[in-house]
């Protein structure tokens, strides 16, 4: 994807490092990428660029800096409701909910034919037994995923640190 | 040989041929799938754009259940579910602290005892097998193989070989088992440049554009390198080229195959069984070619046969006449 | 009965400002054993010195302790001071109060009473002190130099020329090495045989250099000034003394077709042959895997299946039953030189490298490293100079030149820069340009590293006089693409994907030791880095010694390094060895091991873990000469005194002159104040 990005992954490295949230997290690019984790296969210095988009991603969504393009925050918001509810992916809802989201009402109404004339659209979707698990997990990690965004904040509240206390220092630090 | 098996959300949807063709090599080569009861979505690309610990914890939960179904080793076909799967073993087993987070976030208990296996290791281990039943089929009704003739480009995709660490079973550049499982079979893989580079992955659905233009470079290097099809092992990546094949405007369209589809024809399973008709791009005129190809083969190679014995039988008779 | 004299330096205020001199010198004049104590601003000065000559005069020291900085600043400037004024230099010992004191602590109190401690600790070694010998060793005036690179031939002929015998030995056929293979040298763009070659003959015919090409180093004993070296002279299956050098048998030989390894693999070569015309010496040898002859006899066939060289040489020169020979040479340096290999990036790696999958492991057509480049350049080579592209004889019209594949790459295992690159690099793309004048060079490159003299200018003049494209960014991928080559690039600069059809693509790969120099090392005893590169002694300040006395490095061995550094560092080398020859003994500090043969075992555990092969057997015979045991003997030359086969000796028969265990002992109680 890096020829359709503005930021390709070695500028959003370079903006990481800088901390630059603003230039980040106002361009697409970090949404453009697919985790074809060919950066990180490459990468001379194992710097994983792969992982660090992922928590720039996480990042991003923490902050309130938006979920990236209308369609794609469609999309994977639409996914993750799916399996929420059901436990698996049901395709049907899955475009149903996408296009709600993003406004895409006739796209790909064309094929809707031709893929349930091949079988491949299954229309009721299946709901596992252990559906409320799936849930139980998501608010769990939201909850983690909470935690760790009071932590940053935190961090970015806290006065510059002073010089680390001696091991053997009376003085709690 | 008994498998634990994770379908993933796909196969009994839009690739539902892929798990057709794999339950009905799975029984010719005498393997019980056991699917994993109450199995749920890994999370695919989703998940791990949104939430690290989901991402872990959702394929985890598959592997746990896994565990408890008493299974060691799970073969999850899909290339993102095994990548997801795989990505989550070695997550739990290396990252501090996600040992004790994970069966936490879960509420099930989780060793993280379990092996996650790929549609390409499974069939690359089972290419003596493969080659071995090949050789027992009563071809009487063929004048020839037509698989002999089908030059096939192995497209891997990402998943299957990135990252490394996870997946690991085969070089990340220039991987080489699909093309011992397309041997096996009898069928000649091409040597091509695209074989690892993206097809545009999830954004099927939510930018079309980027797939059109990956996924059509793949295609574009098959054909010149000689290619009559595309062997794919992922659902993502064959709908990619196949689903979407016809926006692009491809003349002659170039035929997408499941791994396990190419096995199953090897094997002598009949077309039908393996799905084909589920396709966006028709496969009928492929297989019509290479009959053709097989029977012209074949014609050529008797005619061959057949003047060298006159030549040699003519031999011998100048030779009694002489003496 | 001792008498030691305690001296405290202030070294101005480096410990002075910490440490309370005259109050540690107060401390120590208590202690019992010292006849005499005193503190001065500065003891290494003349003056200072002047003070512990006349305490020794005059108190009758029997030992002296300087606290001050590290020994390995001043222990030789007291221990001649002592000797001049009449006592053993060895009975002079420094107690570091600097580096090990004043340097690390802030606290005066706290940093007085460990200065105090450590005086006292030394007092308490210095008591036992033994009055030693320094030792002396013959010097054997003979140099080997391992390698007959541009480095090694450097080196061969400065010693050479500084009135000593050397003996030079190379593993190829001919000496010249990787220099012999290039076109034109940077930044002057010399023809690079043309300046070699001279030199190549210089050492060929010099009356002091013994020349042994087709020859590796099989074993090495001894130590500094005394080594023995079993050299293998591989089987050349030609008399040496016989040949003449006319090349019948070259041109009779039927097998023509085998990979030349001078041309990097692109021309083609007979199975007897002379690697390059000014080979030196000009003397073929009989590439045996290769030969049909061979190939028949390995079989086991009765008659021989060829001969046509044997036939075609009027001087019987050709000898087919002639193996492997040994020769013994005895020197006293040893030079090592042994250069580089250029890094492959196919798939099959030793461990900890990886290949470049995504380049094609090497089996893309058209895609070749720098030294192939070289030898398409040369007019010596496969294609007598002119600019044709290997997979079809055709001119390129687009040369695509990739700098860092391998360096700089940790991933792949390389995290060096190999230096060289960037600088032949930009002379690739002239040397191109000079040849085809319509052509396009590209060169993707991350930095330019062109820092030696008129280098950065010739670099500008490649990119301003000669047209190169220099694009910031690496490649991701190369392929082939029908007749051209792909390759798919970034600039950084401009921010844009870049992709080049190619009609041919240089890899500038890594530079890294020559295979077997692990092997070669630890005949030597020298210790390599885990790149390979051997280690000098220490990086600033000894760069052309080792570890292991009287084995000197030259040349890329050592790290990657072009031409000049290497003659430089080849003279340096020379200059060191010259040193060591222009005493005819050495010598040795006497602080090393010795064993006690009355109470030694034998189970030679001290020669098992000795790092510098300093151990060696002793019989023990009965009155009639009958050898009933072994005993271990240290050789006092190559000791170094490390220690070590004190630690593992199960009987304590072994021990280190003035650093026995109750030396030790008599420290430890000193520190704990008993």
């Amino acid at each position: 994807m890096g020829g359709e990005m503005t930021l390709p992954p070695h500028d959003l490295m370079r903006y990481a490092i800088a901390g630059d949230r603003e230039r980040l997290f106002n361009d697409d690019s970090l949404w453009l990428c697919l985790t074809c984790e060919t950066c990180s296969a490459r990468c001379p210095n194992d710097v994983d660029p792969a992982r660090v988009i992922d928590a720039l991603r996480e990042l991003a969504a923490l902050e309130g800096a938006g979920h990236g393009p209308r369609n794609v925050a469609a999309f994977h918001k639409s996914f993750l409701e799916q399996i929420r509810m059901t436990g698996r992916l049901s395709e049907v809802g899955l475009i149903m909910q996408y296009k709600m989201r993003s406004g895409a009402l006739f796209q790909d109404v064309a094929v809707v034919p031709a893929m349930l004339e091949r079988g491949k659209l299954p229309l009721v979707p299946s709901r596992i037994r252990g559906h409320a698990e799936i849930k139980s997990i998501m608010a769990a990690c939201a909850r983690e995923q909470a935690l760790a965004a009071e932590a940053l904040a935190a961090t970015a509240d806290a006065p510059t640190a002073g010089p680390a206390p001696d091991a053997d220092s009376e003085v709690a630090p | 040989m008994t498998l634990a098996y994770y379908p993933g959300c796909s196969m009994h949807g839009t690739s539902r041929e892929y798990d057709e063709s794999l339950r009905a090599v799975a029984a010719t080569l005498e393997i019980e799938l056991r699917e994993i009861d109450d199995w749920s979505c890994c999370g695919a690309s989703s998940a791990h754009i949104a939430d690290h610990l989901l991402a872990v914890a959702l394929p985890a939960r598959n592997l746990a259940l896994a565990e408890a179904q008493g299974a060691s080793e799970v073969l999850a076909p899909c290339a993102a579910c095994y990548n997801r799967l795989s990505g989550a073993a070695h997550a739990v087993a290396d990252e501090p602290g996600l040992a004790t987070k994970v069966p936490e976030v879960l509420g099930r208990p989780f060793t993280n005892s379990v092996q996650v296996t790929s549609i390409v290791e499974l069939l690359q281990g089972l290419a003596p097998a493969i080659e071995e039943r090949i050789g027992r089929l009563d071809r009487r009704r063929w004048r020839g193989n037509p698989l002999e003739q089908l030059n096939i480009a192995a497209y891997w995709g990402c998943l299957l070989v990135r990252p490394a660490a996870t997946t690991g079973f085969d070089d990340a550049e220039q991987p080489t088992g699909m093309d011992d499982v397309i041997r096996a079979c009898g069928a000649n893989p091409v040597k091509w440049n695209m074989a690892v580079e993206c097809c545009g992955g999830a954004f099927s659905v939510s930018r079309t554009s980027s797939v059109l233009r990956l996924s059509r470079a793949i295609i574009d290097d098959a054909r010149a390198s000689g290619a009559d099809a595309i062997l794919a092992a992922c659902p993502m990546c064959h709908g990619n080229l196949d689903f979407r094949q016809s926006a692009m405007n491809l003349d002659p369209p170039m035929p997408v195959l499941y791994i396990t589809q190419l096995v199953g024809l090897a094997l002598g399973l009949p077309p039908e069984r393996l799905g084909f008709a589920r396709h966006f791009v028709d496969t009928q005129p492929l297989f019509t070619q290479l009959a053709q190809k097989a029977d012209t083969a074949a014609a050529e190679a008797a005619e061959a046969a057949a003047a060298k014995a006159a030549k040699a039988a003519a031999k011998t008779a100048a030779k009694a006449g002489v003496s | 009965m001792s008498r030691i004299g305690v001296f405290v330096c202030h070294c101005g205020e480096n410990i002075g400002r910490t440490v309370d001199c005259a109050a540690v010198a107060d401390a120590l004049r208590e202690h019992p054993g010292v006849a005499h104590a005193e503190d001065y601003k500065y003891m290494c000065s003349d003056p200072g010195q002047q003070l512990i000559k006349k305490a020794i005069a005059d108190d009758h020291l029997t030992g002296v302790v300087v606290c001050a900085c590290s020994p390995h600043m001043h222990e030789k400037t007291f221990r001649r001071a002592a000797e001049q004024a009449g006592i053993n230099p060895f009975l002079v010992e420094m107690a570091n109060v600097r580096e090990h004191c004043s340097w690390i602590h802030e606290d005066r109190e706290q940093a007085t009473a460990k200065a105090i401690d450590i005086g006292r600790t030394i007092v308490e070694k210095v008591k036992h002190n033994k009055p030693l010998e320094t030792i002396r060793i013959p010097v054997t005036k003979r140099a080997l130099v391992i390698g007959g690179g541009i480095a090694g031939i450097q080196a061969a002929l400065d010693i050479a020329d500084g009135g000593h015998d050397v003996v030079l030995i190379e593993k190829d056929a001919s000496i010249g090495g990787h220099m012999s293979q290039l076109s034109e040298t940077f930044p002057t763009l010399d023809c690079s045989q043309c300046i070699l070659t001279p030199r190549m003959v210089e050492a060929y015919q010099h009356p002091r250099i013994k020349l042994h090409t087709w020859s590796e180093v099989e074993k090495v004993d001894g130590y500094i000034g005394n080594f023995t070296v079993t050299i293998r002279k591989k089987a050349r299956s030609v008399n040496e003394d016989l040949c003449n050098g006319c090349g019948d048998c070259q041109a009779a030989c039927p097998s023509r077709k085998i990979a030349s390894e001078f041309d990097a693999g692109l021309g083609k070569r007979t199975a007897i042959y002379v690697p390059f015309p000014q080979a030196v010496p000009n003397i073929p040898v009989l590439d045996r895997e290769n030969c049909t002859l061979f190939k028949g006899r390995r079989k086991g066939l009765a008659k021989d299946a060829c001969g046509k060289c044997k036939e075609a040489c009027l001087k019987g020169a050709i000898d087919y039953d002639r193996d492997d020979a040994f020769v013994t040479e005895e020197v006293g340096a040893i030079v090592v030189a042994t250069g580089f290999q250029l890094y492959d990036i196919g798939r099959d790696q030793p461990e900890g490298l990886k290949g470049y999958g995504e380049y094609g492991y090497g089996e893309v057509p058209d895609v070749i490293d720098g030294m192939q480049f070289e030898r398409l350049a040369s007019a010596s080579g496969p294609t007598g100079g002119a600019m044709l592209r290997p997979s079809d004889g055709t001119e390129p019209k687009t040369v695509v030149f990739v700098a860092c594949v391998g360096s700089r790459d940790p991933e792949k295992g390389i995290s060096y820069c190999s230096k060289i690159c960037c600088m032949y690099t930009a002379k690739h793309t002239m040397l191109y340009k000079h040849k085809v004048h319509d052509g396009r060079t590209v060169v993707f490159y991350m930095d330019i590293r062109a820092a030696g003299k008129g280098y950065d200018e010739f670099s500008r003049r490649a990119i301003e006089e000669d047209g190169a494209e220099y694009i910031r960014g690496r490649v991701s991928r190369i392929f082939r693409d029908g007749e051209k080559v792909k390759v798919w690039g970034y600039d950084t600069l401009s921010n844009r994907q870049v992709e080049v059809e190619a009609d041919m693509v240089v890899l500038a790969t890594a530079v890294r030791p020559q295979p077997g120099i692990s092997e070669l090392a630890q005949k030597l005893s020298v210790s390599y880095d885990q790149d390979g590169f051997l280690n000098e002694a220490h990086p600033k300040l000894r760069p052309v010694e080792t570890n292991t006395a009287g084995v000197y490095l030259a040349g890329a061995c050592q790290a990657p390094r072009d031409i000049p550094e290497s003659v430089a560092m080849a003279s340096a080398t020379a200059a060191k060895v010259l040193g060591l020859f222009s005493a005819d003994e050495l010598e040795r500090d006497p602080s090393v091991a010795k064993v006690n043969e009355r109470t030694c075992i034998g189970c030679f555990n001290c020669e098992r873990v000795c790092p510098y092969g300093a151990i060696e057997h002793r019989d023990v015979c009965d009155v009639d000469g009958h050898v009933c045991g072994h005993v271990a003997y240290v050789n006092p030359g190559v000791c170094q005194g490390c220690g070590t086969c004190v630690a593992v000796c199960p009987s304590k028969s072994v021990e280190l002159a003035n650093f026995t265990d109750d030396q030790i002992y008599s420290e430890i109680n000193a520190l704990a104040g008993w």
